[in-house]
């Protein structure tokens, strides 16, 4: 870490909403994540970059608990996930939503219904609210008209967005986005970015994974830059990419050289 | 025989198509029991500890490796005849446990075998992120099993279920060993009493043929039902389709 000074960032009194403590994860025999502390305050919009493979989606899901971390301690709200046990894990899962790369849509189930299944099942949400519900979050993110259109009817824009409702529908207190427009193509990143940036606007906690640098340098409090699975930088967009000898810089300019983007 | 005194064949062939409901209800019966225990080896061989999944393999060898015949002569007077003197020394009193009972068991237990490993492939061809994605939503492993997996792996399970449904219709055939009285043993007394022998074996083709072709017309239609809209056929995609790569 090199002690880059730390965005200021909303509501930054009182304890985090959520805090990654020392994260350590193996897989395969090799050390993914090397002694991880990541928080985040609520309302804050943190971004993780990094070269592939540097353990970024990895830390994603360890926060979630999708993947039990070898070492090391998330809370949320205070609350130990180590402590709550096995058991009460979905409940902790419960709590924080999560938009993957691929989507991960249920296939035998229409837009609506992707949005309704864990309000009914999980949540016991009675089946005439949940699918009220559902239309809701459809029409939040302009998709009510799609809602009776299964995954493979329609485009992988429309796919990420129903996975963003489906993920809203649980009101979730932090939302982790794992290069939520990386399978996109360029025309339907736009629609994906706009309803991301209308959740920051609403006040949603949220880490994301991302390359899309333009888009987030403008919305995030804090860019953290991981490279074989610990973070070397951390601090606020504008501070990182101003300075020419940060390794964020370096790493964003040779994204941008690569794909054109800004 | 119930009515060598006044034998027609008339008689004859009401009496063989009496036996079919039998082979039917073993069908059935199996095709069922091979349903329910096969599909949680299936996911547990997919999604279980590894010690689970030795034994469901172990299962499997065990089931496939042996011929049909040497399984229902196995159960029948090896785990039966266990049982029945067990239950008999309990009870103080003779007990017999029904030639159906025995050959459902076994061909049941052959199918989940079978069936087991239809239902892990069918697993293994969904896109497995859906799992991980219903976690991520809050489910129980066994809850994202039962809505999110399950419910995509049967409908793809459906054709080779049919072919298992076939594969199994034919095993019945051998059930006549036990005593089970169904067609092929019904057709056996007819050919012992009338030294007929090509008539009768080409009516009980006729009746396998019969039952083939009604159940997979059956599981046919209820692929066609099961199908999501957008999959399931070569030129898939409904409208604005672009599966990103």
């Amino acid at each position: 870490m090199t002690g880059r000074p730390e965005g200021s960032p909303p509501g930054a009194a009182g304890p985090p909403l959520m805090e990654a403590r020392n994260i350590t994860k193996i897989l395969g025999g090799k050390l993914i994540l090397d002694d991880v502390s990541l928080s985040l305050n609520r309302g804050e919009f943190k971004v993780l970059i990094g070269p592939s493979g540097s353990g970024k989606s990895t830390l994603l899901q360890c926060v979630h608990f999708l993947l039990i971390p070898d070492g090391g301690d998330v809370l949320l709200e205070g609350a130990s996930a180590v402590e709550m046990g096995h058991k009460n894990v979905c409940a902790f899962r419960r709590e924080i939503g999560m938009i993957f790369q691929d989507f991960n849509l249920f296939d035998h189930l229409t837009a609506r219904d992707n949005v309704a299944i864990a309000l009914r099942k999980v949540k016991k949400v009675p089946k005439a609210a949940a699918m009220a519900r559902a239309m809701g979050e459809l029409e939040r993110v302009g998709l009510a008209d799609k809602a009776g259109l299964y995954p493979a009817q329609l485009s992988g824009g429309q796919k990420q967005r129903v996975s963003i409702a489906r993920a809203m529908a649980m009101e979730p207190k932090l939302m982790l986005l794992d290069e939520p427009t990386s399978a996109l193509d360029p025309e339907l990143i736009g629609e994906v970015l706009n309803v991301i940036a209308n959740l920051a606007r609403g006040g949603m906690t949220m880490l994301m994974v991302t390359h899309q640098i333009g888009f987030a340098r403008h919305l995030v409090n804090e860019i953290n830059f991981m490279e074989d699975g610990r973070i070397i930088e951390r601090g606020h967009p504008e501070a990182l990419l101003a300075d020419p000898a940060s390794r964020t810089a370096t790493f964003c300019s040779r994204l941008s050289e690569l794909t054109g983007n800004q | 025989m119930p009515f060598l005194p006044d034998f027609s064949f008339y008689n004859a062939i009401v009496y063989i198509f009496k036996g079919t409901s039998l082979t039917v209800a073993l069908i059935v019966g199996s095709m069922l029991t091979g349903l329910l225990v096969g599909l949680p080896m299936a996911a547990a061989q997919v999604y279980g500890p590894r010690w689970a999944r030795y034994l469901v393999g172990l299962y499997v060898w065990f089931f496939r490796g042996i011929p049909i015949l040497v399984l229902l002569f196995l159960f029948y007077f090896g785990i039966f005849g266990v049982v029945e003197r067990f239950l008999g020394e309990i009870l103080g009193r003779k007990v017999g446990v029904p030639p159906f009972v025995a050959t459902l068991a076994t061909l049941g237990l052959t199918s989940a075998a079978y069936q087991s490993q239809i239902f892990r492939g069918a697993i293994l061809s969904l896109h497995q992120g859906q799992y991980k994605a219903a976690l991520s939503l809050g489910f129980t492993r066994v809850g994202a099993l039962a809505h999110v997996i399950l419910p995509q792996a049967l409908r793809v399970a459906i054709p080779a279920w049919a072919n298992e449904y076939s594969i199994l219709l034919k095993d019945s055939a051998l059930a006549y060993v036990l005593g089970t009285m169904e067609i092929m043993a019904r057709i056996r007394q007819m050919v012992s009493i009338t030294h007929m022998h090509v008539p009768f074996y080409v009516l009980a083709g006729l009746i396998y043929y019969a039952l083939t072709w009604m159940g997979i017309r059956a599981l046919k239609r209820l692929e066609e039902r099961t199908r999501i809209p957008g999959l399931g056929t070569a030129d898939a995609g409904g409208g604005a389709n672009d599966r990103a790569a």
